[in-house]
């Protein structure tokens, strides 16, 4: 690793460090210092940042300067005798007044830019995000868009397999779209527990907390895809749900906007339609199966469906898992199980992914049923057609719960 | 300080070692389970504090190794989370806590001229009290659904709704933790307010007497305040409440503001008894008396109240209002005058001195130098506007073991190497201190200055996993960690060795050094001043 630090590498480093932007690609390896960003905001954060860093050092220069000289000239081995004096109430009441002006000098900038911050007013976008463990939802309140971002990385790349790709850990499947030059406003608020949803290029770091909305701003000044991480740990996961960003001109993001609403009509006429689904064969379900479950289930139900008992429970040999009926496993899956961390992945997944995953944890670790779910029940299920799933018989279903 | 003269004290009523209780396993541990006696607990105190320091040491070099590159899956992420949130608690409430307090039960009582501490039954269970507490702890990793893996600020609801069974565990074992602490530092106060010598004036008491007292008052707010927060937790996870709940009418930012109240004044008193280590090994090495003894004095005091009024500076991006976020940026900068009077007072100590480096004075030199790096990060994380970018990433978590490593850590270093000599009558190897020292102070800078680049990048604390782009300074922070945490076990060697067969050494120990510690033998005898001597 460290032979890929050469020279010319420390240079583009220490200009980057000096002129304030990243003199490399979107990648460094070696970012030493804080990101400037491409709002007022991160501008002003990061101007802060500089002047305290700048005033640190100059007082670390002064302070240990005079220690340094001490701890070479004031040697016994020098045959330095000691002075005697121990007080001085003049140099006491020096030293605690310029620090205070100091601070007084930094106070003051840092109060301007705060109450800058503050301001949220005459906002032209809002956007609702709610954090979940582990992804994050995006609502546009003026739009009528809703969706689901969550972590892209396929799974064998976490596991250590294979190579990483350039965004590993930082890529999602659907990203923020944002316009540029527009004052967005977010509430940021929760569904379970305490995230913090954290952009460091926009300067928004806002804590998610469950049934509270609190607002930051955001007006991006270039076009670009900036990315970031849940900032608050939230639980196994935590590290795995990434932020991006992605800010588009004006034109194109109310293109997007409206190929979101069309595509969202149609989802809803196909995803609740059981003759709309294929049938899939059994390989194809098994092998997205696993890949949807080492992303989604794996935290918690392990990938060897072991579980995390008493918190949450195994799936293998389940009474879910292997019990009948099968509606009643799609319908754990699409509503979750209230009051607990088992949440409703009903506008997460789509028909396919639920059948593929319904499939996989019926088959795999010796569940052996050798069922098939396909999307088309999956489909009936989310449609209410089985509402009240019947009771499963546990010595018929398999196991234990 | 004062010049000082004992009296002809009659030094051979006991030995340098308790009274029998009988022979063989039965005796030693009877020996050690009823003593009453200060230097005896403050040794059990210091033995404990020294085998959590390595176990709690592990548990760091576990988060580093899964550090070391990105994709590796060396541990699974839950068991990760477990170890930060152990590592935590255990290095603050079973290492430096329990270290201090072991420094204070020995040092206290010789450094006032006093024959014991005032409550003796109490200080005996106040100790006892700590194994038990970090056995259930400990135990927590072997439940069914694993330990606490919230982190140690306990945030509510992931350690309430969300948390494993264990944390009730882990509730009961603060709980405990809290009772002893309360109990040490009622002693304390007690001790000091009561059993000082005559003509030892409270502003003629040692700094490390002095932050102690402080610190001592600090425990006795604070730790009731953390006992009501996890009280709260037990109560929202098992009978109904919802102080921490919105839907029940409570609110999860409620925790965090009971938790820091707790957790900033915490902080001081991890940080002021090392103040007062290193306000006692400078002078000493220096030849010289403390500069400005009176204002250190009264900068301790100062920030121990301002301590009390910081804490939302932990939460400045959970929504609180403007106006909050205003008076607590000012509080929280405040803070670094009366610290920045201690620096300065150190270095004008220094200044004009006849300095030697033995190691403890290497350790404390090396305290002011990097405490006070940590300082500079901690004005600049009080900046509410910049604090938006640092919170919650690598950047707090280098400004937060720059100063309880290089920082409490190395003062405890420091007053081992100071004091050790004293209590056991030996001398340490002074060779091997040494190779202590350079290894801890360049393998702490090789572990903990990257992070800071981290933090700045974009890294968020808590992860067990990370983006390419971190590779290289976790790689370095790795390495750095684990020559750090191998070059411990020098140390654990050297105490060791000089226990069994150091050196025999003098009353006085150090050439420069004043108090009345040093005017009895090395070893000192078991009830340590049983006339009280006489101060000029």
């Amino acid at each position: 690793m460290l032979n890929r630090f050469c020279a010319s590498r420390l240079l583009a480093v220490l200009a980057g460090l000096i002129t304030g932007t990243s003199a490399m690609a979107a990648t460094d390896n070696w970012q030493l210092n804080m990101y400037k960003g491409v709002t007022p905001v991160s501008k002003d954060m990061y101007d802060l940042h500089m002047i305290a860093m700048l005033i640190c050092t100059l007082i670390g220069i002064a302070v240990f300067g005079v220690m340094i000289y001490a701890l070479i000239y004031h040697r016994k081995s020098k045959g330095f005798t000691p002075a005697a004096f121990h007080d001085n109430t003049r140099l006491e009441i020096l030293w605690s007044i310029i620090p205070f002006l100091i601070l007084v000098g930094l106070a003051v900038p840092a109060t301007t830019i705060l109450m800058r911050m503050d301001d949220t007013s005459e906002s032209d976008v809002t956007i609702k995000i709610v954090g979940y463990q582990w992804k994050w939802q995006y609502q546009y309140l003026d739009q009528g868009i809703s969706y689901f971002s969550s972590l892209a990385t396929p799974y064998n790349q976490l596991a250590g397999q294979g190579s990483k790709g350039e965004w590993y850990l930082l890529e999602v499947d659907k990203p923020l779209v944002l316009p540029v030059n527009k004052k967005i406003r977010f509430l940021v608020t929760s569904n379970d527990v305490v995230h913090s949803w954290w952009v460091p290029e926009l300067g928004v770091k806002r804590d998610a907390i469950p049934g509270f909305m609190h607002e930051a701003w955001a007006r991006i000044e270039k076009p670009g895809t900036y990315r970031g991480q849940c900032a608050e740990l939230c639980g196994i996961n935590h590290g795995f749900m990434p932020i991006v960003v992605q800010a588009v001109s004006e034109e194109e993001f109310n293109q997007w906007v409206a190929g979101q609403s069309s595509a969202a009509a149609q989802q809803a006429t196909t995803e609740n339609d059981p003759q709309a689904q294929t049938d899939l064969t059994r390989d194809v379900l098994m092998t997205l199966g696993k890949e949807k479950y080492e992303v989604i289930c794996a935290a918690c139900h392990k990938s060897d469906g072991s579980g995390l008992p008493p918190m949450y429970p195994p799936l293998k040999g389940s009474s879910v898992a292997v019990g009948h009926p099968i509606e009643r496993h799609i319908e754990m899956i699409l509503n979750g199980v209230p009051g607990s961390a088992m949440q409703a992945y009903r506008d997460q997944l789509n028909n396919t992914e639920i059948a593929a995953i319904a499939t996989y944890e019926r088959n795999a670790w010796e569940n052996n049923t050798g069922d098939l779910v396909q999307p088309s029940e999956v489909a009936r299920v989310r449609q209410g057609e089985i509402h009240e799933p019947t009771m499963v018989n546990k010595v018929q279903g398999g196991g234990l719960q | 300080m004062s010049d000082v003269l004992t009296h002809d004290i009659d030094h051979d009523v006991h030995d340098d070692h308790g009274p029998e209780q009988g022979k063989g396993v039965l005796g030693f541990i009877k020996r050690w389970l009823f003593t009453t006696n200060h230097k005896d607990i403050g040794t059990l105190y210091l033995w404990l504090a020294m085998v959590s320091f390595f176990v709690a040491g592990a548990m760091a070099l576990v988060i580093r190794a899964e550090l070391f590159q990105p994709g590796l899956r060396f541990v699974d992420p839950n068991f990760f989370n477990q170890m930060t949130t152990l590592h935590g608690l255990m290095m603050l409430f079973g290492v430096v806590m329990p270290a201090f307090t072991g420094m204070a039960n020995w040092q206290i009582p010789m450094m006032i001229g006093a024959p014991d501490m005032a409550l003796p039954r109490l200080n005996n269970w106040s100790f006892w009290i700590l194994p038990f507490a970090f056995a259930l702890l400990g135990s927590t990793l072997f439940h069914s659904g694993g330990g606490p893996n919230f982190g140690w600020t306990m945030y509510a609801p992931l350690s309430t709704k969300f948390a494993p069974p264990s944390t009730d565990f882990m509730i009961f074992a603060i709980h405990m933790m809290g009772i002893s602490s309360i109990m040490g530092s009622i002693n304390i106060i007690a001790t000091i307010l009561n059993m000082r010598a005559p003509g030892m004036t409270l502003m003629k008491m040692p700094m490390f007497v002095w932050t102690w007292l402080i610190t001592a008052f600090l425990l006795i707010a604070i730790m009731p305040v953390l006992a009501g927060a996890v009280t709260m937790m037990l109560a929202d996870r098992h009978f109904g409440t919802s102080f921490f709940e919105a839907a029940g009418g409570g609110d999860p930012i409620l925790f965090q503001h009971v938790f820091w109240f707790f957790g900033h004044p915490e902080v001081y008193v991890l940080v002021l008894p090392a103040f007062g280590v290193v306000s006692e090994v400078i002078p000493t090495f220096s030849r010289k008396p403390l500069f400005g003894y009176h204002f250190m004095v009264y900068a301790t005091v100062s920030i121990a109240l301002l301590s009390f009024v910081v804490w939302v500076h932990h939460m400045f991006t959970t929504g609180v209002p403007l106006g909050a976020e205003l008076f607590f940026m000012y509080t929280t900068m405040l803070i670094s005058v009366p610290t920045g009077i201690k620096v300065f007072n150190w270095v004008s100590t220094m200044f004009k001195g006849a300095m030697t480096f033995e190691t403890p004075m290497l350790f404390a030199v090396a305290f002011v130098f990097l405490f006070t790096i940590g300082g500079f990060t901690g004005l600049m994380l009080a900046l509410v506007p910049a604090d938006y970018q640092y919170q919650d990433t690598y950047f707090v978590v280098a400004h937060f073991h720059y100063v309880l490593v290089p920082g409490v850590i190395f003062a405890l270093m420091a007053a081992t190497y100071y004091w050790l000599p004293k209590w056991t009558g030996h001398m340490y190897n002074e060779t091997l201190g040494k190779w202590h020292f350079w290894l801890s102070v360049i393998s702490v800078n090789i572990a903990f200055f990257p992070m800071h680049f981290l933090g700045l990048a974009g890294m968020p604390r808590r992860i067990p996993d990370y983006a390419l782009q971190f590779t290289n300074f976790n790689m370095i922070t790795t390495v750095g960690a684990f020559i750090f945490g191998f070059s411990q076990l020098l140390f654990l060697y050297n105490v060791i060795a000089t226990i069994r067969h150091g050196k025999k050494v003098d009353g006085q120990v150090w050439e420069g050094a004043k108090g009345l510690e040093w005017t009895l033998p090395s070893p000192p005898p078991y009830h340590s001043f049983t006339v009280p001597p006489h101060i000029h």
